[in-house]
Order: C-alpha cells, then structure tokens, then sequence
C-alpha cells in the first residue's frame, strides 16, 4: 500500500459481534483494510465468513440489536462512523445512556446524507432489491432526488441518462421490474448505486445469481464505469474468477478474520496462507484435466467458539503444534501483501536471523 | 447399447402467454457408467429435461428407453421397479430434507417404501452402510437436517438416492449451493461412488469448470434444446457453436494469466412461449444470417468427428475460417 | 440474515462433533425450548392453565353457589364478603365468575375442535386433490364466507333451538370456514416444497408423503391458528349469549352475565365490568399463547 496517497476509506480492528439466544457470534474479528479511491477491492470468503457484516457495517446498516460494534474504526474521506461512546450497560445506565442515544441519532442521520451519495450498496439479488410496484426510472430518480436539490423534471431526465449509462434505452424508463430479466434488473441496481456518483460501491455478491454470460456483461459494465467515473468499489464474492475478472487487490477473509490480502498477483500466484492455497486447490480446473480435486478438510469453526489459536488449524494440512500455541498475526511478507499464518511468520523469522548471523 | 436412449424428447407447458417450449425435440444417448453434462443458463430445460427424465414430470412426447425398454407410456405399477434404477439429487439440500425427519429416517425411507429390509436391524444396518459409503459418520444418525452444514445435507441426499442401487442418477446441480471447498468433497465423492458401482450420471449444472471435471460427454442447451454436443476435452477446445463459444468464453477463469478473448453476448435469452422456427439463438447470434433467421438448423454430426454433434447452420464455415 | 442463522447450525454441528452420542433434539423440543423462553407465551399459558384450574376446583374456590341469593345485598359494590360485589338479584359476583369458567372454557375449546376436524379434513382434501374437487370445496366455503359468522350461528341456534350442544354445533360451523382455509394453507405451502418432490422421485405413495411428510409439517401452522381460533369461539359465545341466543339465565356464562348486568350498568358498573374482564383475559392470554406458539414453532415468521 502507497502510503503517500490519501485512502478512501479506512478500516481499523473492526470487530462486531451478533448476541443471539444460543451465544456470541463472533461475526468479525479485528478487520483492517483501506480502499484507496478508485479502486477495486475484492474481499472473498465462504459463507458465514463475515463478509455481508463488514459491508453493513460501512453502511451503518447492522441491525442492532442483535449486531454490536465492539471496538475499531471505520473513516470515510477522513471522517469517522463508528460511534465513540461506549453502549451504557442495560437499561438503567442513565449516565451513558443520554449522550450514547445522542451520538447514534447523529451518526444516523449522517449516514443517511452519504448513502447513495457518499458510498452505495447493491445487494446480492436484484430480483428483491427493486420495489416492485414502481417504475424502474422512478426508483432511480428517487435517490437522486433525496441527495440533490434538483426538480422533479431534471432528477427524471438524470434517471434516463443513469439507464443509458448502463446500456438499457431510455424507453424503458415507465416500466416495472417485472418487465426486465434479471441481468435487466442487475443494471437498474447499478444504475440506481451510480446515480449520485458516489466514491464508493459496496457489490455483495453482485453476479451471483446471474448466469454466467449475463456475469460477463455486468462485470464488463461495472468495470467500465468504474473507470469512467474513478468510482471504487468493494466487491464481496466467493468467485476467485470475479476477483481476477475485475479487481486490483483482494482480501480474503476466514472465520471473521483477515488471513491475508495483496494484489492479484501475491493472492493468485505468491499465496502463502494454507487457506487461500487450499480453495485454489479445491476448484476445478479449466485448463488442464484432475483426477480428483483436493478440498478442504473438515468445517469452518463455530464463530461462537472461536479456538484461542489460529482458527482454520483444525482443517490445516501443514499445521504443527507451534499453530495451536496462539493467534497467528498479520504481517506484511512484502509490501502490500499481508499473512496471517504463524508458520510463515516463523519462516520469516528464521530467514531474517540467518541473515543477521552472516 | 446406450443405457439411456432419448428420441425427440418434447416437454410443453401450457401457459396463460401461449404454449412453453421447455424441452423441445431432444435426442440423446448416455452410456453406461459414463456422465453426460448438461449445461445451460437458467430456464433452458435443463432441469425440466431431467425431471422428465425420471418421469418426475411426463412427456408431452417423443421416446425414453431405459436399458431397452420404454418408459414413457408405461403405468405408475409397471414404472415402479424401474423408478427404483432411476434416482435424483436434488439442487439445494436445505430444502430438499424433511426438517423434521432425522438422518437415518430419511435415508430409511426409500427402503422401507420398497420394503428392502426384512427387520429393524437389517434397515439399521443398511442405514449404517449407506451413510459409510457417502461419508457421513454413523453418529449422526439421529441428528437432524437443521443441525447438519450443506455439505453433510447433500451427503444425505445422496445417500437416499444410492439406496435403491440405482443405475442411473440425475444430478441436478447438486453442488451449486455449497461453498468451494465443500463443493469439491462432493465432486469426488459422486466419481468415487461411480467409479465403484459403475453408475451413469446426467450431471445438470451451469457451472463449466464443475461440468467439465465431472462429464465424459457435454450437452449445452438453449432455449429447450440440444444446441451442441461432444466429448468434455473436445467440446472445450473445439467449440463449434457460437453459442457454446460464449458460454465458454465468458467462464470467470480463477487466474490472472489467462488473457482470452471474450465474447459478450448482446441481449438476453429470448422467451421459450412460442418460439417461431427459427434458429433460437439467432437474434443473440452475431453470426446469424437471414437464413439463421428463416429456416431451423438440425442437429447433426460435424464432418470427420461422428461423435461431435452441432446445430448450426454455418458452424462448419466458421470454424474453416478461423 | 443468513449470517445469524448459519453460526448456530455451525454451532450445532461442532456440538455433535464433540459428543458422539449427545441426543439431537428433534424440531419440536427445539421449539419447546424457544416457547418456554418467551415470556409472554408463557404468562398466556399460565393464565390458561390457571383458568382451568379454577374451573376444576370452582365449589371449593367460589364461597357461594352460583344461584344462591342474599335479597338483603343486592346491587352492591365489591366488598370483603363479595369481592366482585352482587347482582340485582344479590347473587354473588365472584362465585359465578368463577363458574362461568366451566362453560366458556370448555365450550370454546370443544367448538374449535370440531371446527377444526370438519375444516381441516376439507381443507386437507381441497389442497390434496386440488383441480375440481379444491374449486368446489373453495366456492362453497365462499358462500358460507359471504354470511357474517355471528348471523350464521343466530340462524342455527334458531334452528335448532336454545341449549349447550345447539351453542356448541352453532358455533362449531360458524368456523369451518376459516380452518379449512387455514389447513389448506398450510398444506399448500408444505406441499410446494422440494422434498416432497424428493420423495416422490424415490417413488413413495400419495398417502405416506401425506402422513410423514405433509401433515407433520403442517401441524405447525395449524395448530398456531386453532389456539387463535379458542379465543374467538369464547368471544362468540358470550356474544350469543349477551344477545340472549346462547345460554340463558341463570346459566353463570361470561357473556349472560353481562347482558343481565347491561340494564344496571349506571348504577352497578361492577356487573359489567368483571365478567367483561373475565372474557377479556381469557382471550389475550390465549392469543399471547398462539402468537409465542407461532414464534417458538417458526421463528422465521415473526
């Protein structure tokens, strides 16, 4: 990571917890990474890995309860999201509860002024993510107006120019969701995220419920907008191939946690943690043929029961005793690419006091 | 002789918009012990093309043989010895357990509904096979779906299609619900069951890596029908259709050294309900002609490779050109 | 948010990874356990249980008969000797409330079950069958849909005449047509899903998907909407019974109780205001019940 250029939003040691009936679930655990403006990030992990809770936590639209942010740090242009007091304890802490009641209201009513105009989400299904009694213009046309102080006229007309951006005429604008296909409605989410031009789009999971040429004509969309309007993105995908598609780095995420994060080319080629090797191995191959694929041993560990050691030990292939002694930190293996993994730590250590003995 | 012969296979749904083409004009042949690939976007037949298979849902008309025999005109007594041959997977193994069925009688069900067991204790231990033989550990035999990952849930799912001792299974993209990791425990587990009991697969899915680990032969259809088929390796090195071209092309390849070409196809997949006797994929094509247009082109065997199969009017020209 | 709900299977999982022979818990005693967790399902049930208790035990709590007369006290206030006060007739309040348990309970409970055996088995056919035979069950029940529910039971009991089992079979019918719509509901939304579908291609008979698969998972649903369906069967009686088509005097039901108390509601507001309370209770402690049984038996509904 370039140190000299101002990042766009960063985040620091952000960790939120669910309280549920059963227990704690430790959703995500002490999670730092920056976008820098402009860019792609991908940000890829299994089901459960915490990746939906990082992006709602950006958009300050956790559901609390049972969501809570315990500790970190989350700045867009420089300006912080997370609340700064502490939750008062239980009902009856009068003493925190009036100034902490206060802030929320603030930090709410900020958040809404930037979302949409600031940093936009589009969710996983466009198939719900559209009100489907209203025309799909309209609904484009909506967030513009909310955000700027423009006529009704002139925010239509902005509507219309938003779905040529996204390849779908004009025409179409007096038209229900259910007149579009699905890669159709795709766009419209698209159109709606970009109409305010905001610096940030958190994707989760954009193209997974598309086929996979209707995925190539989104990912080509997305990609040419971004360009077009320098607009970064947070992409949330489980797809390997979206994130070489598209992005310029990549974050992987397990368990709640960050094990490691580079460009394409420490994450594709120069991996080191046994997790990002591992579900390269799993895939399939295209190019050339496999007997048998090599999947990942065993089940993520339960986040209400985190181990007190490096949480993918149990399903390890290269795990040695030294990996159940701690949690293993992140550290920067060479510029801009970051391991958690204790064993590459350890390697590292070794070489570095080789060197020094010469 | 092909375990599974399909002639001119047609499943039509009557809509209120007009007449749904979901699978139209199939033929097929799938050997046995081998795994036919099906792929395609969603709503091409593909599933329906399954389901009608096994007679989930029955014809509208055309020929199924299993093993020789015809099974489309049969009645529901004489089809049941042969529905114990054909089995399914079905795609999401959430939904496809009976929440409230615990493991061992969910996989009991299917023997005690053809009464295999003699006793109790012959269907515990017939249970207790079932669930080695797909890697489920026997201490789970009183859990419950919900309390099981996808993985374990798919497991279950196939553990009560093997216990028919079927011969033929229709996997219906039975690992597109499951993360990567746990999607590659049950691609091998299906070829080691096959490798095993020489089971014939037809393997739906709209993943291509998937398809091409796992078939022998891939069909890819549109809009209802075969558009292209032919052994895994040359079906993606050779693909003849433009179609199949796109599919191909537009794969998301997990590497960033694979700089290919690809195809974006202009528009969407146009509506099944009446389609007019043309080629479907004409109006997306951006080959067609007025002849791909006008007439239907016919599914026919590629010059010099009788194996590989295309419908196209002008697959043989093209591919000259390139 | 799939996000919740996945750690707790993970959770659940691990759990039985741990302990090779820990008893799963099947469905229903997972919602046992989320009903005896929720408190307003269990106050509700509580009040339930404590309403029949009183029905049992009715001659030893109630300090008079319910017929027994005090001329010298009549029309009086809530006191030490009659703490819901008297009636016009200086029978005590108290003691016949108490008794009105022995109608107003069983009797609703009795309605709904016969409500629910007639609706539910044309419901179950309705959506079984489907096709012709769900058209004509469906338009009937429309038609009776079209009678306002309280005329239809004034028309029967006229009918058949005044009394308890008339009451009962007025009422009873009265309700048809909502459990058949109900049960059919239910069986519609489990019959759509894929396992049933999996069931069928292994080749298991109509009637065993019906038996194992259908009703068990319909039962749920439906019993979430008999419980609603007590307290409405309660607040029909007292209805017929304040309106004087139900059971009459000196019958000690909640709703008969109100009626004769309605001509002296200026001057003895405590002869309305106790058996109303009564009927009150009774009914939003089995509605909390219902509600905290919806949630305990599918959380995803709240």
């Amino acid at each position: 990571m370039s140190t000299e250029k101002k990042n766009l939003l960063e985040v620091r040691n952000l960790t939120v917890h669910y309280e549920t009936d059963e227990g704690i679930v430790e959703a995500v655990n002490n999670v730092s990474f920056d976008i820098a403006p402009g860019e792609i990030l991908g940000v890829v992990g299994e089901t459960g890995a915490g990746k939906t809770t990082i992006a709602l936590s950006i958009m300050g639209l956790l559901p609390k309860p049972p969501a809570h942010v315990i500790s970190g740090s989350i700045k867009l242009d420089g300006e912080e999201f997370l609340p700064s007091l502490p939750e008062p304890e239980g009902p009856f802490d009068f003493a925190k509860k009036g100034p902490w009641k206060a802030e929320q209201k603030k930090l709410e009513l900020r958040f809404r002024e930037i979302r949409g105009k600031k940093v936009s989400m589009m969710f996983q299904d466009p198939m719900t993510a559209l009100n489907p009694v209203l025309y799909v213009g309209d609904q484009i046309a909506e967030v513009i107006k909310i955000h700027e102080n423009i006529s009704a006229a002139e925010a239509e007309k902005r509507a219309g120019d938003m779905l040529e951006v996204v390849g779908i005429p004009r025409e179409r604008y007096k038209e229900y969701p259910h007149q579009f296909s699905g890669g159709m409605k795709q766009r419209v989410v698209i159109a709606i995220a970009l109409a305010c031009h905001p610096d940030l789009i958190i994707a989760d999971e954009p193209t997974t419920a598309l086929d996979v040429t209707i995925q190539a004509q989104v990912l080509q969309l997305l990609r040419n907008l971004q360009k077009e309007y320098g607009t970064a993105i947070m992409l949330i995908t489980h797809d390997f191939g979206v994130v070489a598609e598209i992005c310029d780095r990549c974050m992987v995420i397990y368990a709640g946690e960050k094990v490691e994060s580079g460009n394409l080319e420490h994450i594709f080629d120069k991996n080191m943690h046994p997790y990002t090797r591992g579900m390269f191995e799993s895939l399939p191959n295209l190019e050339e043929d496999t007997d048998r694929l090599k999947p990942i041993k065993g089940l993520m560990p339960n986040p209400m029961d985190l181990p007190s050691y490096c949480s993918f030990a149990e399903r390890c292939d290269v795990c040695e005793e030294i990996c159940k002694s701690r949690n293993p930190e992140l550290i920067e293996v060479e510029p801009g690419h970051e391991v958690a993994c204790i064993l590459v730590t350890e390697k590292l250590a070794a070489q570095n006091n080789a060197k020094e003995v010469k | 002789m092909a375990l599974i012969e399909i002639k001119n296979l047609k499943k039509y749904y009557t809509t209120p918009r007009g007449l749904l083409h979901a699978v139209d004009d199939v033929t097929l042949d799938i050997e046995k012990g081998k795994t036919l690939g099906v792929v395609g976007e969603s709503g091409c037949g593909k599933s329906t093309l399954g389901k009608t298979l096994i007679r989930m849902e029955d014809s509208t008309s055309g020929s199924i043989k299993f093993n020789g025999k015809e099974i489309t005109g049969m009645s529901q007594r004489e089809f049941k010895p042969v529905r114990t041959q054909m089995q399914m997977i079905f795609q999401d193994p959430y939904a496809s357990l009976d929440p409230r069925m615990s493991v061992s009688q969910l996989i009991a069900e299917p023997i005690q509904t053809y009464h295999l067991a003699k006793d109790k204790k012959e269907l515990d231990d017939m249970v207790g096979a079932l669930m080695d033989e797909v890697g489920l550990a026997r201490r789970l035999v009183n859990s419950y779906p919900h309390e099981l990952d996808g993985g374990r849930r798919q497991r279950i799912g196939i553990a009560r299609a093997l216990s028919l001792n079927p011969e033929f299974i229709v996997c219906d993209e039975p690992v597109s619900a499951l993360d990567v990791s746990i999607q590659a425990q049950i691609l091998n587990l299906l070829m080691d069951l096959q490798a095993e009991k020489n089971l014939t697969y037809m393997f739906i899915t709209h993943d291509m890596s998937v398809v091409k680990h796992i078939s022998d032969d891939i069909c890819v259809m549109y809009l209802g029908q075969v558009v292209e088929k032919a052994n895994y390796q040359e079906l993606f090195i050779n693909p003849m259709h433009p179609y199949a071209q796109a599919l191909l092309s537009a794969i998301p390849v997990p590497s960033i050294h694979s700089k290919k070409e690809r195809i974006i196809l202009k528009g969407e997949i146009t509506s099944p309900i009446d389609p007019k006797p043309c080629c479907r994929f004409a109006a997306r094509c951006p080959y067609a002609t007025d002849q791909c247009r006008e007439t239907e082109p016919e599914l026919k065997p590629v010059t010099g490779n009788p194996s590989h199969f295309v419908k196209c009017h002008r697959a043989e020209e093209l591919a000259a050109a390139q | 948010m799939s996000k919740i709900t996945t750690p707790a299977m993970v959770k659940l999982s691990k759990k039985i990874e741990k302990n090779a022979n820990v008893t799963s818990n099947t469905p229903g005693r997972e919602a046992l356990k989320r009903l005896r967790k929720n408190k307003t399902a269990m106050a509700g049930l509580i009040i339930i249980l404590i309403m029949f208790i009183v029905a049992i035990l009715a001659p030893v709590i109630a300090p008079y008969t319910y017929t027994e007369q005090d001329y010298t006290a009549t029309m009086q206030g809530p006191s030490a000797a009659h703490i819901f006060g008297t009636d016009n007739l200086g029978r005590d309040l108290f003691s016949r409330c108490v008794y009105g348990t022995r109608y107003s309970l069983p009797i609703g409970i009795i309605c709904t079950v016969i409500g629910l055996l007639c609706g539910g088995a044309l419901g179950l056919c309705a959506a079984y069958f489907g096709g012709k035979v769900d058209m004509v069950i469906m338009r009937i029940i429309d038609v009776i849909q079209a009678i306002p529910s309280i005329l239809l039971c004034i028309a029967l009991v006229a009918i058949l005449g005044n009394g308890m089992w008339q009451l009962i079979v007025a009422i009873a019918a009265g309700s048809i047509e909502g459990m058949t719509k109900n049960v059919r509901a239910a069986v519609f939304m489990v019959r759509s899903n894929e396992y049933v579908n999996s069931s069928k291609s292994i080749g298991v008979s109509d009637a065993n998907i019906m038996v194992r698969h259908l009703l068990p998972n319909a039962v749920g649903m439906i019993v979430i909407n008999a419980v609603g369906a007590v307290s409405g069967a309660i607040l029909s009686i007292s209805s017929l019974s304040y309106i004087g088509v139900g059971l009459v005097a000196p019958t000690p039901e909640w709703g008969a109780i109100l009626s004769e108390g309605k001509t002296y509601m200026s001057v003895a507001p405590h002869m309305v205001l106790f058996p109303g309370l009564m009927i009150a209770i009774t009914v939003v402690a089995f509605n909390l019940f219902g509600n905290g049984l919806r949630d305990a038996l599918d959380p995803r509904l709240k």
